[in-house]
């Protein structure tokens, strides 16, 4: 049965078109906006020429700006808002807890301690990403492993606690690198991945990343159902049939994979995670089947838009990072002022 | 469907909470946990149910060890009613009690019509249709303990385990909880469940059991567990049991404490 068509269902069909149009309309914009606007039309052409059909006639410059600077960023944009969001939805489920990011396990911390030392081993951009990768995946690994030794407590406590501490001891492994680095070729780099961005985003990038944030996207899909019965109690879950510790196991693998491939293409971009549930609960209501594809949609959305305006409302690119937090911060609390609790 | 544990010892990884207990529910019956504060009637349950695993003895679903059992299997035998309490986020009643279907689902499906159907039976059963689409934490004590039954209707269980499913109503719901329960067993279903009102014992159990510092202090008939003198050992006061003859006619046992000057 369509969930649309329970009586007093919150209307999910209907939220997802509303979502996709919006986002289908906040892409037209951000390719049509820059220091060399596009008109829409043109940009149907160019496009409707790159799938094969008509050639466009139009200024090969045009074409240049849609498909070689601009599509790659937007793509990134897209790729990287859906996988923050999504892994921040499943996060707050298992966590049982709306104020979780997906940095919680520290994946942003030990991203950022691949990358810094990438940078100052002066290694090449691609090097640089894959050690963000690996940083990321490493990091949440060790927190897991950490955990898992410590007996006799609350696990999730316990995770929770383990990425805090590990973390901070990662931020203080970036902070010395910092300290180390040459302060005119390394620190201006570091510094700018710290902060996020998508300008040098390459096409090759996305072959890579895009294919590990859907597969880490898929176990999240898959296991909608059983992520929701896993934000009841612990015990209340086993109870009805859960096996709590495997589904536990594969939402981490699959956020933290998503999160890790976003982190390695754009550094680190805090708030989405945390805000893009909050809102989408909000329309859909807990449930994640519909929770998951919804956030996937606004923080696409959210993440497109945000960077249209960093590169676009100054002379200088504003740091996507700096730009998420001015604007998701007031969002964040006018939600909390006053919309309906989504969390008790 | 039958659920046994033998000379069972329970507890948490460094306390042991019970031992020794042999227990055993029938299809259709209605066992009467009675202990005082700390005397590990919830952790006895999280046992039977395999949340815990025993430290001595074995627990028996229809004849296999629990310990070998996957947790959906266990979950299709045995339900659980935890007490009341409020979840994390704002599902509808109508959500909470599909999460029930959880255990005849394939590992990546999502509820079907069927299940959706079964969930709305449950609801329906429990008198609280009206609820199904309100916000679970929205409801009252007696209703969310009414919607957590009705989501153990909806798994389809044997098998109930509720814990103080009467504890923080009021006595139109208890009375209301304690008729359901008696409609369950007549359908085949086997309740059990705690309560700290011994009473409850004479109302609604075929079978009470008085669970005493981890220990099974006495099990059997409710006229034969539920003397003065079990009753002033299990909690330590003075109790009077006496029948009361009922207007509509019959006679009915009651529990009446006795140390109380006025």
């Amino acid at each position: 049965m369509n969930s649309s068509g329970i009586p007093g269902g919150r209307a999910p069909g209907l939220i997802i078109v509303a979502a996709i149009l919006a986002l289908i309309i906040i892409v037209a914009i951000a390719f049509s906006v820059g220091r060399y606007p596009i008109a829409v039309g043109d940009l149907l052409r160019v496009i409707w020429a790159w799938l094969g059909g008509a050639a466009h006639g139009l200024d090969p410059t045009i074409e240049t700006v849609v498909l070689q600077i601009r599509g790659p960023r937007v793509i990134a944009a897209l790729l990287v808002g859906a996988s923050l969001a999504a892994a921040g939805a499943a996060y707050q489920n298992l966590f049982r807890n709306p104020l979780v990011s997906p940095d919680i396990l520290g994946v942003s911390a030990g991203a950022a301690v691949g990358a810094v030392l990438g940078i100052f081993l002066s290694l090449g951009i691609v090097a640089i990403q894959s050690m963000a990768l690996a940083g990321g995946l490493a990091a949440v690994a060790l927190v897991y492993v950490v955990a898992r030794a410590v007996r006799g407590h609350d696990p999730l406590l316990v995770l929770v606690l383990a990425g805090v501490v590990l973390g901070s001891l990662l931020g203080a492994f970036v902070a010395l690198m910092k300290y180390l680095a040459d302060p005119y070729n390394q620190l201006p780099a570091i510094t700018f991945w710290l902060l996020g961005s998508l300008a040098s985003v390459d096409p090759r990038d996305l072959w890579i990343a895009g294919p590990l944030m859907l597969a880490g996207l898929l176990p999240l899909w898959l296991l909608r159902w059983r992520i929701n019965v896993l934000s009841l109690d612990d015990e209340e879950a086993r109870a009805l049939g859960v096996a709590t510790v495997r589904i536990r196991v594969a939402v981490i693998v699959g956020a933290t994979l998503m999160t890790s491939a976003a982190v390695a293409i754009s550094g680190v971009i805090g708030w989405i995670g945390l805000v893009i549930p909050h809102f989408a609960r909000l329309l859909t209501g807990p449930d994640f089947s519909r929770l998951l594809p919804v956030s996937v949609l606004l923080g696409a959305g959210f993440l497109v838009a945000v960077d249209t305006l960093a590169r676009s409302i100054a002379n200088i690119e504003v740091p996507l990072g700096v730009l998420t937090a001015f604007i998701g911060t007031p969002l964040f609390l006018w939600q909390l002022a006053t919309a309906r609790r989504s969390w008790q | 469907m039958s659920l046994a544990a033998t000379n069972l010892g329970f507890g948490y990884r460094d306390r042991r909470v019970g031992s020794g207990v042999t227990l055993e529910l029938a299809p259709g019956e209605v066992l009467c946990l009675l202990g005082p504060n700390g005397s590990g009637k919830t952790t006895l349950f999280k046992t039977l149910l395999g949340l815990l695993p025993p430290q001595d003895g074995t627990v028996l679903i229809d004849g296999r060890d629990a310990r070998t059992l996957p947790r959906d299997a266990i979950a299709r035998q045995i339900s659980y009613v935890p007490q009341a309490h409020g979840a994390f986020f704002p599902y509808t009643v109508r959500e909470l009690v599909l999460m029930g279907r959880t255990a005849h689902l394939g590992l990546f499906a999502a509820p079907s019509a069927r299940d959706h159907a079964a969930a709305m039976a449950a609801i329906e059963r429990m008198g609280i249709a009206h609820l199904a689409d309100t916000i679970y934490t929205q409801v009252s004590g007696g209703e969310c303990q009414l919607a957590l039954i009705a989501r153990a209707l909806a798994q389809e269980a044997r098998v109930v385990i509720m814990d103080e499913p009467t504890a923080n109503l009021d006595f139109g719901n208890q009375v209301r909880v304690l008729e359901r329960i008696r409609t369950l067993a007549g359908e085949g279903i086997g309740v059990l469940l705690s309560t700290h009102d011994p009473d409850h014992a004479f109302l609604c159990a075929d079978r009470a059991a008085m669970l005493h510092e981890g220990r099974l202090m006495a099990c059997g008939t409710p006229t034969e567990v539920m003397t003065a003198v079990n009753l002033r050992q299990l909690y330590g006061v003075e109790i009077a049991v006496t029948a009361v003859a009922l207007t509509q006619g019959g006679t009915r046992n009651v529990c009446l404490p006795l140390g109380i000057a006025r």
